[in-house]
């Protein structure tokens, strides 16, 4: 089957400024790919390429089966785009937000109705057509936006940053829709911020730079750049610890530190007694699973991070 | 030695018929950061508004003793504020909008490029300070942001979720950055989605309805945590219809390729067996902060 995405060394250029650079990938039909790197890196551009927005100055980008570059405007119509700022009328109601959208769309009368109360019901939106947009929470007004985005079935849906702002709950919800609509056919493409989020992506792609640094599955990219055991080590600082384990990765995860020592042998236990003749006080060590934050600091974390 | 820096008695503030802040009183030391976690519409912002004095409330809000709905207390010169939304001059430089500042401020030229050029070395933005505003990453620009917000040197910052669509690596620099302030005895309120970020807080309190419906430092809120959590390994999406059917699981978050999961104290043998017989592997593991947040907020929504 032909891929939802194919894109071969795009590159656009603002000036002398390189913001995206030889940037290959394909993404399946089904799959939910996720876009992920430091701000400036190079995202939110690739994205308005691939949507038909912004010219590229190099490369080659198919979308949907349309070569996006060639024909904007046909690109448009088969994909689906939800920006950082989703653009909703505050002040229309649900059913009237939908209908604008709708109409933008070419969808109309009772084909439109249909639509609207499938999507509608599919997010969790479905008693709420009356409701003046501007009174809903964040969380609701995001999946209005997303039903927006999606209403004229597009194959291919691009979110950016779809969940920045919204409480836990709530992204909890708008990814269980994600998955929903993935198993249903379509191909998402989402970036973010939130690295639990990534953790379920089919694969991920890691941009530094404008580059395109790393390219795998959630699985294989811990493997290659975070290998070996990790440990969760509480009541510690970060500077005695590093100091203590100078081959070991050390990094703070909440209150506590991500700690990967560079021998894959040593356990929690070993780890403990480690730290405890070398002086530094902890107040607990556990053995803990590798997250795809640990490998975003790897990777972006040296190098051009802003 | 600690004292009282912001100190917020009985807020109360109605839009309209709903009670945005209900009752909401608040004490943060100086050295202290104290971290306001809660929903969407919760009363995060509406909070800092007042606290800021930028909106009016019932109750009272002292900053150092001074009262900042009162012009004349001098509370303007020790308060910086943060808002979601911040306004800089895309179309001037890095430099230039520090200067604005310093105009707004009053400060002297020597005691603006001193605190300036410590800013921007501590910021990491002293290499891009003749880059306009507008051509900024989201993470410089809020570090700029709060370069301006410090830049006469408060003793109380208020923060409106200030790494919100800020990458992984840029959130740690902005957290260094509030560290060091924080041993120089600011003190901080700082609302945030992020629950790791909430861990980090001296104290947190969590936000409902207007009102703090837990209050407490991280850990001990933790300690203090009653329901069981285990760590499931499974078919993840087979999994997660399972569990978001399921009253005795009252949260469940990704954790690497696993599930996380919050089990209603008492319940289970019910769920791991249901779990089981879904193919899943169940192992208890310690609560997370954002456990706490999900499994009160169920609770809350399930007592209404």
């Amino acid at each position: 089957m032909k891929p939802a995405i194919s894109v071969r060394g795009l590159e656009r250029k603002f000036g002398k400024f390189v913001a995206v650079r030889d940037v290959s990938f394909e993404v399946r039909a089904g799959e939910i790919f996720g876009y992920l790197g430091a701000n400036g890196a190079g995202k939110s551009t690739t994205i308005r390429m691939l949507c038909g927005l912004l010219a590229a100055t190099a490369g080659e980008a198919e979308v949907a089966g349309v070569d996006v570059l060639r024909h904007p405007a046909d690109a448009r119509r088969a994909i689906g785009y939800m920006s950082q700022r989703f653009s909703l009328y505050l002040d229309l109601t649900v059913h009237e937000n939908l209908a604008f959208f709708g109409g933008a769309y070419g969808l109309f009368g009772a084909a439109f109705r249909a639509r609207r109360d499938e999507v509608a019901s599919e997010l969790g939106l479905g008693a709420l057509g009356a409701e003046i947009t501007g009174s809903l929470p964040g969380g609701l007004r995001q999946r209005l936006a997303l039903a927006c985005a999606i209403l004229h079935m597009p194959r291919v849906v691009f979110l950016d940053e779809p969940t920045a702002g919204v409480d836990p709950e709530a992204r909890r919800t708008f990814w269980r829709i994600i998955r929903r609509l993935a198993r249903g056919g379509s191909t998402i493409f989402v970036t973010t911020h939130y690295m639990d989020e990534a953790e379920y992506c089919d694969r991920v792609g890691l941009m530094v730079d404008g580059r395109l640094a790393a390219l795998d599955t959630p699985t294989g990219l811990k493997r290659t750049f975070a290998p070996g055991r990790m440990f969760e080590v509480r009541g510690a600082r970060a500077k005695e610890v590093a100091a203590a384990l100078p081959s070991a990765t050390v990094e703070p995860f909440g209150a506590a530190l991500h700690v990967r020592p560079n021998d894959a042998q040593v356990g929690a236990d070993e780890l403990a007694r480690v730290l405890d003749a070398r002086g530094v006080a902890q107040s607990g060590v556990t053995e803990t699973d590798v997250t795809l934050e640990d490998v975003f600091l790897r990777v972006v974390g040296g190098a051009g991070a802003s | 030695m600690t004292s009282v820096a912001i100190e917020a008695t009985a807020l109360q503030r109605r839009f309209g018929d709903r009670a945005a802040v209900d009752g909401l009183s608040l004490r943060v030391e100086a050295g202290e950061i104290y971290g306001l976690i809660g929903p969407d519409g919760a009363g995060k912002t509406t909070t800092l508004r007042i606290l800021a004095g930028l909106l009016d409330a019932q109750g009272s809000v002292r900053l150092l003793g001074r009262d900042p709905f009162d012009a004349r207390s001098g509370s303007r010169e020790v308060l910086g504020y943060m808002p979601q939304q911040y306004s800089l001059y895309g179309d001037l430089s890095v430099a230039e909008n520090l200067a604005f500042f310093r105009e707004m401020y009053g400060l002297s030229r020597d005691t603006f490029r001193a605190r300036r050029d410590r800013l921007l070395a501590l910021t990491r933005l002293a290499a891009f300070r003749d880059r306009r505003v507008q051509t900024l990453s989201g993470g410089m620009y809020k570090k700029l942001a709060l370069a301006c917000a410090l830049l006469h040197e408060p003793k109380v910052l208020l923060l409106d979720e200030p790494t919100t669509g800020v990458d992984p690596v840029s959130r740690r620099e902005l957290w260094d950055l509030l560290h060091e302030f924080l041993a120089e005895g600011m003190a901080i309120v700082i609302a945030t989605p992020y629950m790791d970020e909430a861990a980090r807080c001296h104290r947190a309190g969590m936000l409902h309805g207007g009102a703090l419906l837990v209050e407490g430092a991280p850990n001990e809120l933790l300690v203090a945590f009653r329901h069981p959590v285990f760590a499931v390994r499974g078919d993840r999406d087979a999994l997660e219809e399972l569990l978001a059917r399921d009253d005795e699981v009252l949260a469940y978050t990704p954790a690497g390729a696993r599930l996380r999961i919050v089990v209603r104290e008492g319940h289970e043998r019910g769920v791991l067996a249901r779990l089981e017989a879904a193919g899943a592997r169940a192992e208890p593991t310690t609560a997370s902060f954002e456990d706490v947040f999900l499994a009160r907020m169920r609770e809350e929504r399930s007592a209404a």
